[in-house]
């Protein structure tokens, strides 16, 4: 079935689009799990790659060293990438979320110089002969389940709890919400997802080096996520669709902006959170200046509009939504 | 030998205490982790590398004005990354100031470019032994600068009317405000001076290794805020010790293992630390406030 979906799509896609497709996939469903621990539970994660990168080397090891087949290795990534996110998740998550930031990026940091040195991976020189079997059939089916069931998870009991644990940790303790227990499902779910879309990774691009894992790699999911809206998943799969599409058409166009991306992505991180903290499609109850504004246009009596004193509070005073402890 | 190892790490932990300091001071004032701090060190090493090199300053001017124009920095980047955030989440502070870190170390990339410059001292550099212990004026000087600018901070901190304000905005934004103090000139004064002793950890740094990229503020900032965490965070001895303690454990963990694992060393501490005492050595376990 699936091979003679992709024989259909190979007909009337050419090879660089269908290769920009597959990336396109692959980046959804890290996107998508991205969000379900910063969008949906507000915790700050800046080790996405890090997760892939264990699934990748997983499946690449499965592949190469132990002839594991493609339909046992992937599933086998995405449990290993899990698995470290419990051991990371469990001491980190019982704290205040801003050490959870920082704790994946050195946990990140940690993996990139561990597969740099360990000779089964190849080290700097990376892992080759990987077959190619990831095709776009699979990647598509993958993002499927993995929005399914990032969706139905979001939408039951645990979700709830979750974007109560973003809006007000204290609020939610109080009510009775294990707040560490559902802060490490949500980064266990997502770190499951982010080792499945590595596995996928490592089948279609058939070579493996440390160096597509690092920490720029968890910035750019990060803008993904961001730009796509905070709590959106469909949000989150445009945000890579257009973040991914975006360079490699600024390449042909503009290769030294496609090139020089990153100094976008970090103003337009700043521009984002104090316009819209949401991103463009968000769910949380925070407002930014832009909403502030509007709101105050709206609200404002028409003949008022001209010449009323403003006020001396900083806008963002009025929205409502302080998402923690200020 | 052990001794030697000590001392090395000393003077590489003395630079880590520099960079711990302005996260904790910042924390202490803003809660934030600043993750441009590296960003702030990094731009102070280039600085005074151009100060020395181009514009061929004596070196305690240079570094004098390495300081000074990357606590202006700081100041700007507080001012536009983070003020217009007072009151918004701590998730989209966090977003903002990550945001502002890619934008710094980009834009610096995309001005010198991805290679290693080198940094030769303007000052001869002799090597000598005390005892057993083999060490440099270069080592010395960074121990020296990093002793008087901690000493300096505790003054101030302690001593004058700006630190009061300073522990006054740690301990409670609000009241301070109340109780007249601007709180934020006082954030300012804050990222200012953090910024500045970065800036001197950046130059010394860049001198001792010869060295100065774009890059060059990740790892030192990242074990920066070991450092901080490690020493209690938004606590200022604490940050002192912290960075001491880090740079010695680190140099051991190196003799013991190999010298890949020494990054990996300080995020082991750091996980340790969080599992076992997140408050720090030196500080106080807290609630939070509601």
């Amino acid at each position: 079935m699936l091979d003679w979906a992709d024989g259909l799509l190979r007909s009337f896609i050419n090879p660089y689009y269908y290769g920009i497709l597959v990336t396109i996939g692959i980046n959804i469903i890290l996107a998508l799990s991205l969000n379900l621990v910063t969008g949906f539970t507000g915790q700050l994660h800046l080790g996405h790659a890090a997760f892939m990168a264990v699934g990748a080397y997983t499946a690449g090891l499965l592949a190469t060293k132990a002839g594991v087949g493609f339909a046992v290795a992937v599933p086998a990534a995405g449990l290993a990438a899990a698995l470290a996110g419990v051991v990371v998740g469990l001491p980190t998550l019982r704290l205040r979320g801003d050490y959870l930031a920082i704790a994946t990026l050195g946990f990140g940091e940690i993996v990139r110089i561990t597969l740099l040195n360990l000779d089964i991976t190849g080290g700097p020189f990376g892992l080759r002969g990987i077959p190619r079997q990831t095709n776009l059939p699979i990647v598509i089916l993958a993002v499927v389940i993995a929005f399914a069931v990032l969706r139905s998870l979001v939408n039951s009991r645990v979700g709830r709890a979750l974007v109560a644990i973003r809006e007000d940790e204290v609020a939610a303790q109080t009510m009775g919400i294990d707040t560490t227990r559902y802060k490490v499902t949500a980064f266990t779910v997502a770190a499951f997802f982010a080792g499945v879309a590595g596995a996928l990774f490592a089948y279609w691009f058939r070579y493996l080096n440390p160096s597509s894992f690092g920490f720029m790699v968890s910035i750019e999911l990060l803008a993904m996520v961001v730009f796509g809206g905070l709590g959106n998943l469909l949000g989150s799969a445009l945000g890579a669709g257009v973040m991914t599409y975006l360079p490699e058409f600024l390449r042909t166009v503009a290769p030294a902006i496609a090139e020089r991306r990153l100094v976008f992505y970090g103003a337009l991180l700043v521009i984002v959170m104090i316009l819209r903290p949401n991103g463009l499609l968000g769910t949380s109850s925070e407002q930014g200046w832009l909403e502030v504004w509007l709101a105050r246009r709206r609200s404002r009596p028409p003949e008022a509009r001209s010449g009323a004193p403003r006020h001396g509070t900083p806008p963002a005073a009025q929205g409502g939504g302080d998402g923690g402890a200020a | 030998m052990f001794a030697q190892q000590l001392l090395n790490g000393l003077v590489t932990g003395s630079t880590y205490a520099l960079i711990a300091l302005g996260y904790t001071m910042v924390y202490g004032v803003l809660q934030l982790i600043n993750f441009a701090h590296g960003e702030i060190y990094m731009m102070g090493a280039f600085t005074g590398l151009l100060l020395v090199t181009v514009a061929k300053l004596p070196f305690p001017l240079a570094l004098l004005l390495a300081m000074g124009s990357t606590a202006l920095l700081g100041v700007v980047i507080e001012f536009l990354a983070y003020r217009p955030l007072r009151r918004s989440s701590r998730l989209s502070v966090l977003i903002s100031a990550i945001g502002m870190s890619i934008f710094v170390q980009n834009v610096a990339l995309w001005i010198w470019g991805p290679s290693t410059r080198s940094f030769l001292p303007p000052f001869p550099v002799t090597a000598f032994t005390i005892g057993s212990l083999r060490t440099n004026t270069l080592e010395l000087l960074t121990l020296a600068v990093a002793l008087a600018m901690m000493v300096g901070l505790h003054l101030l901190v302690t001593r004058t009317k700006l630190g009061k304000a300073m522990r006054a905005v740690a301990q409670d934004r609000e009241t301070a405000a109340l109780m007249g103090v601007n709180v934020n000139r006082t954030i300012a004064f804050t990222f200012a001076i953090g910024s500045s002793l970065a800036a001197a950890a950046g130059v010394m740094v860049g001198m001792l290794f010869n060295a100065v990229t774009p890059t060059m503020g990740v790892m030192p900032g990242l074990k920066g805020f070991v450092a901080a965490v490690l020493g209690g965070i938004g606590h200022i001895p604490g940050a002192m010790v912290g960075g001491l303690v880090l740079g010695m454990v680190e140099v051991l963990g190196v003799a013991l293992l190999s010298s890949q694992w020494r990054d990996a060393v300080a995020f082991a501490i750091l996980i340790l630390v969080l599992l076992y005492r997140p408050s720090g050595l030196l500080g106080r376990r807290t609630q939070e406030k509601v």
